[in-house]
């Protein structure tokens, strides 16, 4: 769903690109310190002015996964409907890649999102806090390390019995 | 020396007579929360006229309420809400559990749903299904109704008795089984520690 | 710093010029939110000078859940993610299997799904907008749509016994084929719905409280929704031409003829309008897909080895008997590849979209779902400044927030 003058184009602005395809969908894997440069030049010169979705995996115990976590961006160019899938890999102990909210206002809350549910840092966004779960929470609970069932954080409340209330 | 009683005068107890003026007038407190809702609100539309029950003055301030309806999963960050409300309600009150999520979590065993209200506030009425089909909240509520009646509220003795006081149900969390991967069903009888 | 500068609490708080405004505490329990969601308002008078969302008030962990269940269990779950119209959830998650897959449907199934998701999409569009009429002083209005959406929950609960939590679709097919009398049900809905429909816009469509109330209300330019990532009726009503559709034909919509609905205004009026007429297209696409619903089997064949054969084959053939084993057995059920994949469909709220990440088993290794509610609930603040206190609901209505999907 790619046009390859875009791809080329792309390929050359940036030669460290590495790209694969599956079921028709074209994705650029982007060094981290590269990302906020591959943003502006899919924005303003190839025309992907909708960012769908950020989102990120985490690859602990995935087969053949050198990185830990996965972070994916989705574009989509609404004047030509090309789609573009960048990826970028970070690691612990500090994952940090630039934030995205300059170039994608919409980018602010799935940003917070990601950083909520899987603590990856987002430099130089203007809000990154907590936005599913309570500001005290310590865990980020999409990781692959944190259980299904929590760590008993759901039941950490006070009992009110019917005389008290 | 027999009392003469006119036809028209009925002689009853006043708790009977109490526990029937509040039964025949409960104001729901619609907490619903997800899906459980839409079927709340089907059941105060007009197909199922919850109004019958003389359960249909839907009150969104808790201070105008009887019965607390709690609809759908209750989750870490509006439990202490919940509590909140359910404590600005004004004596008698009730609570209605409906639905799976509200009553045990149902299907979302996960790190931030509470695995059933009763854990920390108490319940009367717990109402089953995923969601609950309107008839079933309307049986919930008739039960509530005859709860009412034979419990009897003169007085508050329904709050003082040491069974009313116990927690419903044994709170010990259950040990976490983790599946390997790539199981997602276990046949009968096997463990995994 | 002054307060129009200022992102979060803290700062507010800290702002200058902060003493005359008077800080409102909007849900998360309230009947105008229709959901559980919280807003802390800032108020001038009546004027909003900001609001500032909070969600995670119903946050219950689906896509946790999604890496657990396997690909057929976790359509239960999807149900309750937008419970206005579960069946267009069933259909985006396992088209986004079956992408992963590579799997082609059978036609039948095509054109099956394609009238239950147009049929979801009348149903969610007539919460939304009955919702915004009760909103705005329009009892009877929500009345009309609510005695509409009890037939379509009929015919759900013909197609397959549940009123809304339909779980209808499975890997590679359905649970089980459409019945002639769910294409009776569908065609007197046909016959009886536009009569509704024109009774419901001559309601509205030129009642004075309604369109003062919501006209140049919580506008949305043409830029912002782009760069925003609105999606769906609230981009189009901004004046967007994007509806997947038609640019990125799914289903069985490349065969059938509809209209894109888009407005340029991108008020609540706007996107009011964009629904209604959807509403009208989505009919003309059930009309046309029950009246050319081809014939033959729903499931893909049985050497795909991802829907259950039907019972006839298990009992009769080899290799039925043997793939129905395999794919009942624990530890076996179906392969799926290494590799990652995203798939949308056009939601009735927008573009909802699955990201798999497959690891070979039958569970997935990750399942996002890219939910529109959550996107468009950030343009909140942006569409409410300067508005006054009586248009949240007004604007809260038109965006079709549901919290289910909201925070997941």
């Amino acid at each position: 769903m790619i046009d390859s003058k875009t791809q080329s184009a792309i390929s050359q602005a940036f030669g460290s690109v590495a790209w694969s395809e599956f079921r028709g969908q074209a994705r650029a894997v982007v060094a981290a310190g590269e990302l906020a440069a591959v943003f502006e030049f899919a924005r303003d010169t190839c025309g992907f002015d909708l960012l769908v979705d950020v989102t990120c995996v985490d690859y602990l115990n995935y087969r053949d996964a050198e990185d830990r976590f996965g972070l994916v961006y989705l574009l989509a160019n609404t004047q030509t409907n090309e789609r573009l899938t960048l990826r970028t890999f970070v690691n612990e102990p500090d994952p940090v890649v630039p934030s995205a909210v300059s170039f994608w206002p919409g980018a602010n809350w799935m940003e917070r999102e990601v950083w909520d549910m899987f603590g990856i840092r987002f430099e130089g966004h203007p809000d990154l806090r907590r936005i599913l779960m309570p500001e005290e929470y310590t865990a980020h609970p999409l990781r692959k390390d944190y259980p299904m069932q929590g760590r008993g954080e759901r039941h950490n409340f006070p009992v009110l019995h019917r005389s008290e209330a | 020396m027999a009392l003469e009683v006119p036809e028209n005068v009925v002689v009853s107890r006043l708790d009977a007579l109490a526990s029937w003026c509040r039964k025949n007038s409960l104001w729901p407190m619609p907490f619903a929360t997800a899906c459980c809702g839409i079927e709340l609100m089907a059941t105060g539309a007009s197909r199922h006229d919850m109004a019958r029950f003389g359960a249909e003055v839907m009150r969104f301030s808790p201070r105008q309420c009887d019965v607390m309806i709690v609809a759908g999963r209750v989750v870490m960050k509006m439990l202490p809400v919940l509590q909140r409300i359910w404590q600005q309600m004004h004596e008698p009150k009730w609570c209605i559990s409906m639905g799976a999520c509200a009553s045990t979590g149902g299907v979302f065993d996960t790190y931030s749903v509470v695995q059933g209200i009763d854990r920390f506030i108490p319940v009367d009425m717990y109402v089953p299904g995923c969601p609950p089909r309107p008839e079933q909240l309307l049986q919930s509520i008739i039960d509530l109704q005859d709860k009412i009646q034979a419990e009897g509220t003169v007085g508050g003795r329904e709050f003082l008795t040491a069974e009313r006081q116990q927690p419903k149900r044994a709170l010990v969390e259950l040990p976490v089984v983790s599946l390997p991967r790539g199981v997602s069903r276990l046949p009968q009888g096997v463990r995994v520690e | 710093m002054s307060i129009a500068e200022t992102k979060t609490l803290e700062q507010l708080a800290k702002a200058e010029s902060r003493d005359y405004l008077w800080t409102l505490n909007f849900g998360p329990q309230h009947p105008a939110t229709h959901t559980t969601l919280r807003i802390v308002l800032f108020l001038n008078g009546e004027r909003v000078v900001d609001a500032i969302p909070d969600i995670g008030y119903l946050h219950s962990g689906f896509e946790k859940i999604g890496e657990h269940l396997t690909y057929n269990q976790y359509v239960t779950v999807t149900d309750r993610m937008n419970y206005i119209s579960p069946l267009a959830n069933n259909i985006a998650w396992h088209g986004a299997v079956e992408r992963l897959l590579g799997l082609e449907l059978t036609p039948r199934c095509k054109y099956v799904r394609t009238i239950l998701a147009e049929l979801s999409r009348i149903s969610d569009h007539l919460l939304c907008n009955g919702a915004v009429g009760l909103d705005v002083g329009a009892f009877t209005y929500f009345l009309y749509a609510f005695h509409q959406r009890e037939v379509l929950y009929d015919i759900f609960e013909t197609l397959c016994g549940a009123r809304f939590t339909n779980s209808y679709t499975r890997v590679g097919g359905a649970m089980h084929d459409m019945t002639p009398l769910v294409v009776d049900k569908i065609r007197a809905f046909i016959r009886g719905f536009p009569k509704t429909l024109d009774d419901m816009e001559r309601l509205l469509n030129r009642n004075r409280i309604f369109v003062d109330r919501s006209k140049g209300v919580g506008v949305l330019t043409k830029q912002d929704a782009v760069a925003r990532s609105a999606s769906g009726p609230i981009a189009r009503a901004s004046g967007v031409t994007r509806d997947l559709r038609k640019d990125d034909p799914y289903l069985a919509y490349g065969d059938l003829d509809f209209q894109m609905c888009c407005a340029e205004a991108g008020d609540c009026f706007a996107r009011y309008l964009v629904r209604m007429a959807e509403m009208r297209e989505s009919l003309k696409i059930v009309e046309q897909a029950v009246e050319n619903l081809p014939a033959g089997p729903i499931n893909v064949e049985i050497d795909e080895r991802t829907a259950l054969p039907d019972k006839k084959q298990v009992y009769s053939t080899i290799e039925g008997t043997i793939s129905h084993f395999e794919l009942v057995m624990w530890n076996r059920g179906f392969t799926v590849p290494h590799d990652e994949s995203y798939a949308a469909i056009e939601a009735p709220n927008g573009e909802l979209g699955f990201y798999v990440v497959g690891d070979g088993t039958d569970v997935a290794y990750r399942a996002r779902c890219r939910p529109p509610s959550f996107i468009h609930f950030s343009l909140f603040p942006h569409l409410i400044r300067g508005h006054t206190l009586s248009d949240i609901v007004a604007v809260l209505g038109s965006l079709n927030i549901i919290a289910a999907e909201l925070d997941r």
